[in-house]
């Protein structure tokens, strides 16, 4: 699906937690998440922390809009 | 002559543990053969037997990569094993990608003969294809009567040190190794007989395929964040409650549109995921926890991004065949620049 939209013109980033299948995809921009059911979260945390943590990772999702990259990119 | 030993590793569904709720467990080792094991022994003969099944969680391998392959390499070379089989995982993605992983691993670090098995569409079998033999099987478990018989055959051979044959002889994933034999034909004759085949529309079988490198270059960079649209999208599945497009937990046929127009959290009241791959129960409680709703209206409020577009699209990411989430993603695409869109979050589970 990544590599569609960004084929169709829009860039895209990708957060994922594998990203070993992100990069065999073919996602260019991909930021790495917390876990498989809860990429964007951790339910261990209080929500306040919980919800910083998922303004830190859209955060570096936002960056890596920003950044021209030439080829795959892992935001770590 | 006694028999080969066997390690197999499998998951914790193929052991009957549970499903996606146990899909955290760390690795454990048993005695014997577990689940499709007993498949293998009746494959194997009396030539080899499973002497001991290692069992871990798809989620877990998945998220502790290296501590993975390191603790079940340690389980495995207790067991001084001659053959180690991975699977079969079908077309189950993080299955896939652990069999794959530990399959590797056996076969550089311990030196020890090591098969895997999956589908062809499995993210692991083009991550491994190059590195490990993987045995092709169907997209679903009820294959394993098929696959088994021919992950047991090669894994004998290659125990045994006979010749392994090519990918079509043996049937395992092609992984780019060729080698050199004389053909009946001289090489004029063969490429005169496919030009007339092709010219008559005939089938023909090239012998030297062209590689697919399905790449898109990146786009560029966004300049300024506070004057574009975002949109997001997720493969994991996340709806308005009770599902009312009845996108499917796997195997989706389609994706959903949701308007958030005014929506500044994605409550458990109003939004859960049809995902089937993945334990549903966080993703159920807060579903910002896979689309972040909630940090993007922040950011829209304050400024930092233009605006966040007011549908956002969600499919299931499980088992989804590849070109339905190719033509989903187009259609979505096309969508969004109609909406005047300029970039795209997409998260994954």
């Amino acid at each position: 699906m990544v590599k569609e939209i960004e084929r169709a013109g829009l860039p895209v980033v990708h957060l994922c937690t594998v990203t070993p299948i992100s990069l065999t995809v073919g996602a260019n921009r991909i930021v790495p998440t917390i876990a498989i059911p809860y990429p964007l979260g951790n339910p261990e945390l209080s929500p306040e922390d919980e919800y910083k943590l998922r303004k830190g990772i859209v955060t570096k999702a936002l960056e890596a809009l920003t950044l021209e990259v030439e080829d795959q990119t892992v935001f770590e | 002559m006694s028999k080969f030993r066997v390690v197999h590793y499998i998951n914790q569904f193929f052991a009957q543990i549970g499903g996606e709720e146990k899909a955290d467990i760390p690795p454990e080792k048993r005695e014997g053969a577990v689940g499709p094991g007993l498949a293998f022994n009746k494959a194997f003969g009396d030539e080899a037997e499973v002497v001991s099944t290692i069992v871990c969680g798809d989620s877990w391998f998945n998220e502790n990569l290296e501590e993975a392959k390191n603790t079940i390499l340690d389980m495995i070379r207790e067991e001084k094993p001659d053959i180690f089989i991975a699977g079969p995982a079908f077309n189950a993605g993080r299955y896939g990608v652990a069999c794959g992983s530990i399959t590797e691993a056996v076969k550089t670090e311990l030196g020890i003969p090591a098969v895997t098995g999956m589908y062809i569409e499995n993210p692991g079998a083009d991550m491994f294809r190059e590195k490990v033999y993987i045995i092709e099987t169907k997209n679903s478990a009820a294959d394993m009567r098929k696959a088994a018989p021919k992950m047991a055959k090669l894994a004998l051979k290659l125990a045994k040190g006979e010749e392994v044959g090519a990918s079509a002889e043996d049937d395992y994933i092609p992984n780019g190794i060729r080698k050199n034999f004389f053909e009946k034909k001289r090489g004029s004759q063969r490429a005169v007989d496919m030009l007339l085949a092709k010219i008559n529309g005939k089938p023909y079988t090239t012998e030297y395929p062209m590689p697919d490198f399905d790449r898109v270059d990146p786009q560029p960079a966004i300049k300024d964040l506070s004057k574009v649209t975002i949109a997001l999208v997720t493969s994991g599945g996340i709806v308005p409650k009770g599902n009312p497009d009845h996108i499917e937990s796997s195997s989706a046929t389609k994706f959903g549109e949701y308007d958030i127009t005014g929506v500044d959290d994605l409550t458990a009241d109003g939004y859960e995921t049809a995902h089937g791959g993945y334990d549903p129960v966080y993703a159920n409680e807060d579903a910002d926890r896979v689309v972040p709703v909630d940090v993007m209206r922040e950011f829209e409020r304050e400024g930092v991004i233009g605006k966040l577009h007011n549908k956002f699209y969600s499919t299931t990411g499980n088992g989804t065949a590849v070109a339905s989430s190719k033509k989903f993603a187009e259609e979505i695409a096309k969508r969004l620049i109609a909406d005047e869109v300029d970039a795209v979050l997409l998260t994954s589970t």
